[in-house]
């Protein structure tokens, strides 16, 4: 017996991934055909709760509240405009064909489950790739202006793991345009009467009753004060914990808090070791250094990749010598060089960085070299193709780009793993669903390159809208609990202590010195590269520095007043215990797959090397009582329309 | 390569509420490295300050990389700092040397009540937006998004308007606290695509009266355009206006009738 089905008899929590019957291509279709409907008139009698407003949770309020539900819409950020989707570069990925270039849905559908190293769920991803045209045409229609031709019509541009050309752009600003596009139709809503929101307002726990969500308790961040709100069901679309390793590409606020509170409350947490590393970003200077800055994957199309093979190199760039320098990827890959998988040219980077041979004041990155076609090509046409991006470059790190090569090293981008979720994107409990970032279903063990802007819009406008109404039809008439109920009081009261917690320790470490130590652990053990004995090494590391954050933290100022302290010492606390969580996953999978590298788990050519007689499953977390005890469960993955094959891009 | 700037002045607006009458409190950074970003220069003051057990200073910001909108900041009177075509968050301490003065307030302006320190609420923003800065395209009803052909021009044009980050520096800068290129910005983006006529006119004026409730007057300063992190032109203005014009217009024969 394989250990996917051991496992599977030691369940702890009945698991049901509600897959519709019928062929592949069938499934989403004949689930709408089944599914219950809300009468347009009887909609306004249910109340939704949305929590976040980046792509998927302003694209499910907006819908929703479109429909006639009454929906609230919560965000931490002063505006729903700032949530982080925002900062999307690249671009978005649908099965348009309009390069007539061979794209079709099953084709999407097959690059984002081998991306994902099928680890994914297939029925999930293949609606995915149906809903990603619809997409286009919506935001199209909202005004998002997407690059055009000539001609008049929409221009594409092609992304790793795909060898058609699909993905639709707005500059390098494409997250900005579709999450204004998406808050402009909550915007329109909230004008409406329809969405009533509540901006500067974090989200700090869910309340169940009977083993239903019932709403949710909140902080508002200005006056301090908590709050309960009832609901019919509850959203969180609340992003992803790329800031556990402190360090990362994420906003300085993206947290897991929401998520992981959810967690606690009975909602299982899968697969959350897999989270994406990315190879260009602009390496840290300093340690005040606060955050990263990803640089367009699109530079390793023309920049060349070097190290000086020489560790105590002290020459400037261009002083050294074609042969004291080693193009590590050219040399390693040759029929990719120094295009080779964002995973393999990252563990790449780290190798050298690690063996002394790293460039920059820190020695910490490696260079991205321009020089080579400057000179094929001219400067004009560099600058052409890349001027904005070396104008961001030279603003953060001081240099300019043209003269001396790029510094760059890999940074925490995205995170695959989040809320377990059926189909339905329901969690393990009624009446909680998980949208865009902060669920697990579409990306496996890895995203590609403009699939997460495709997610959250999916999600938010073309499946929640239709599975929610599935959850409510059968409540109609029946009444939920409201905010008087004593589970309310109970969260509430939980919450007040909790927070005045922080505040009482009256330590010496501040919340932000906690969050970089761990941050440390984590990227040390459980980034790029994983095994055995640091995992170990971390999950003791990790809960004696949890136990001096509990006695030792230093949080000044009050509860009852705008605290920024105090926000952030809640969501470090909750990062500890997402970390540990990460580690112990990382820990029992005892495979390579996507970016999930063990260094045990190997080929002899260093990629990585799954195991699917024994971890082709969802690993899906209960919390069990404390951080260091969770019970896993597992949701064994069938392959049906597509052959489990080996990853490779040779 | 890292160096570091020695021994700053730092005077800081602290205010605990918008009733609250504040004051500049004076600070002095000793050293700090010139690879550091502004705000990092503010985490490390704050760190400094909380291990002193002092209140940490509360100020706006997330992304830090000058897309989100949400940082703000007067430094030395100027809306986002010295430099052109950047947020506060993309400021870097190399522009700064030795020994500086550095004064730092809130964005000032009537409809920008502080929170607290320097922290604004720029919500009035987004009762703008909601009077009619979309296009009404619920979803499920678009057509195919290539039936209809938008000319590179016009779409690359209603971009650059697009790329309005909604950080208010605008406002701040303006001698008037008058908001009409943010206005402007999302008039321009939304009236120049083919998409956005149905609704043209009718945007406008809700836009434009929702603006004027909360916003002083434009009177072409053109401090705005000078301030805004996205070097927005000031001919979105001319654009809002002319519209608006229009729209009066029109509004005035139906009334007519």
């Amino acid at each position: 017996m394989s250990l996917t089905q051991d496992l599977l008899a030691q369940n702890t929590v009945q698991l049901n991934s509600k897959i519709p019957l019928g062929s592949i291509e069938d499934k989403w279709d004949n689930y709408k055909a089944d599914m219950k409907l809300v009468n347009p008139g009887n909609k306004r009698k249910f109340k939704v709760i949305v929590v976040g407003t980046g792509l998927a949770g302003a694209s499910a309020a907006a819908t929703l509240a479109e429909l006639g539900y009454q929906v609230d819409s919560f965000t931490f950020h002063d505006s729903p405009r700032r949530a982080h989707s925002i900062a999307a570069q690249g671009g978005i990925n649908a099965a348009k064909n309009y390069q007539g270039d061979g794209d079709s849905v099953n084709r999407l559908f097959y690059d984002t489950v081998k991306g994902g190293d099928f680890r994914s769920r297939e029925s999930n991803v293949h609606r995915l790739a149906q809903v990603s045209v619809n997409i286009i045409d919506q935001m199209v229609a909202q005004g998002v202006p997407f690059a055009r031709e000539y001609g008049g019509l929409l221009d594409n541009r092609s992304f790793g793991g795909a060898q058609v050309s699909r993905t639709f752009y707005a500059r390098g600003q494409t997250g900005q345009q579709l999450l204004l596009g998406a808050y402009q139709q909550l915007a329109r809503q909230i004008g409406l009467g329809g969405v009533r929101l509540f901006n500067r307002t974090e989200f700090l726990d869910v309340v169940t009753v009977d083993g239903r969500a019932a709403g949710i308790v909140t902080r508002d961040l200005v006056t301090g004060e908590i709050e309960s709100h009832a609901a019919h069901a509850v959203v969180l679309a609340t992003g992803g914990y790329g800031n556990v390793f402190f360090l990362s590409t994420n906003a300085m606020s993206c947290n897991v808090t929401a998520a992981w509170r959810a967690h606690r409350k009975g909602a299982l947490f899968a697969n959350p070791c897999y989270t994406q590393i990315h190879p260009t970003c602009i390496p840290q200077s300093d340690d005040f250094q606060s955050k990263l800055t990803l640089m367009s994957e699109s530079l390793r199309n023309d920049g060349r990749v070097w190290v000086p093979k020489n560790p105590n190199e002290t020459r400037p760039a261009h002083e050294i010598a074609e042969t004291d320098r080693d193009y590590y990827l050219e040399r390693l890959y040759p029929s990719y060089g120094n295009l080779a998988a964002r995973d393999v040219s990252s563990r790449a980077a780290k190798r050298l960085v690690d063996k002394g041979q790293g460039v920059g004041p820190l020695k910490n990155g490696v260079y991205l070299d321009f020089n080579e076609v400057i000179t094929r090509l001219g400067r004009d046409v560099v600058q052409e193709r890349y001027g904005n991006l070396f104008e961001m470059y030279e603003r953060i790190a001081g240099e300019n780009p043209y003269e001396m090569p790029m510094r760059i090293y890999p940074a925490s981008h995205y995170t695959m793993g989040g809320l377990w979720v059926d189909y339905e994107l329901q969690t393990n409990i009624p009446g909680l669903y998980a949208a865009g970032e902060a669920n697990f279903s579409d990306h496996g063990a890895n995203r590609l390159g403009a699939s997460a802007l495709m997610q959250g819009l999916a999600d938010g406008y073309f499946v929640l809208p239709y599975t929610i109404g599935n959850e409510l039809a059968p409540m109609l008439g029946k009444t939920i609990p409201g905010v008087d109920h004593p589970e309310f009081k109970k969260a509430e009261q939980a919450a007040r202590d909790q927070y005045n917690g922080y505040l009482n320790i009256k330590g010496t470490r501040s919340p932000d010195w906690f969050h970089r130590e761990l941050g440390k652990i984590i990227w040390d053990r459980c980034g790029m590269e994983r095994d055995e004995q640091g995992l170990k090494q971390a999950l003791s590391d990790l809960p004696a520095l949890h136990e001096e954050f509990k006695t030792d933290l230093n949080v000044t100022g009050d509860g009852m007043s705008l605290n920024q302290t105090l926000e952030k010492a809640g969501r470090v606390d909750d990062f500890f215990q997402l970390g540990m969580l990460m580690c112990r996953d990382a820990l029992s999978r005892q495979e390579s797959c996507g970016t999930h590298f063990r260094t045990e788990h190997q080929t002899d050519e260093g990629e990585a090397k799954r195991d699917d007689e024994n971890y082709c499953h969802v690993s899906a977390w209960e919390w069990g009582g404390d951080a260091m005890s969770p019970n896993l469960n597992v949701e064994p993955l069938e392959f049906e329309a597509i052959h489990l094959a080996t990853r490779s891009y040779k | 390569m890292s160096n570091s700037i020695k021994n700053l002045t730092l005077k800081i607006w602290r205010q605990l509420g918008p009733t609250v009458k504040g004051t500049f409190e004076t600070y002095n950074v000793e050293e700090i490295s010139d690879e550091a970003s502004f705000l990092e220069m503010l985490d490390y003051l704050n760190e400094r300050l909380i291990s002193e057990g002092k209140t940490a200073i509360v100020f706006d910001h997330d992304c830090r990389e000058g897309i989100c909108g949400t940082c703000s900041l007067m430094i030395n009177g100027q809306a986002h700092g010295p430099q052109r075509g950047g947020a506060t968050c993309q400021l870097h301490m190399r522009t700064f040397s030795d020994g500086d003065n550095i004064v730092i307030e809130p964005f000032r302006a009537e409809a920008f009540p502080i929170i607290r320190d320097l922290m604004v609420d720029r919500s009035k923003f987004d009762r703008i937006i909601e009077s009619g800065g979309f296009i009404t395209a619920p979803t499920g009803g678009a057509p195919d998004a290539n039936l209809i052909a938008i000319p590179k021009p016009v779409s690359d044009s209603a971009m650059d308007s697009a790329q309005c980050i909604g950080c208010g520096a605008c406002v701040a800068a303006c001698p008037n606290g008058a908001a009409n290129l943010f206005t402007g910005a999302k008039v321009a983006h939304l009236n120049r695509l083919p998409q956005g006529q149905p609704e043209r006119f009718k945007r406008v004026e809700a836009m434009v009266e929702t603006m004027d409730e909360y916003f002083g007057s434009c009177t072409n300063h053109g401090e705005c355009e000078g301030a805004c992190p996205k070097e927005i032109s000031v001919d979105v203005i001319a654009l809002l206006n002319k519209d608006y014009r229009k729209a009066k217009f029109a509004s005035r024969k139906d009334l007519a009738r």
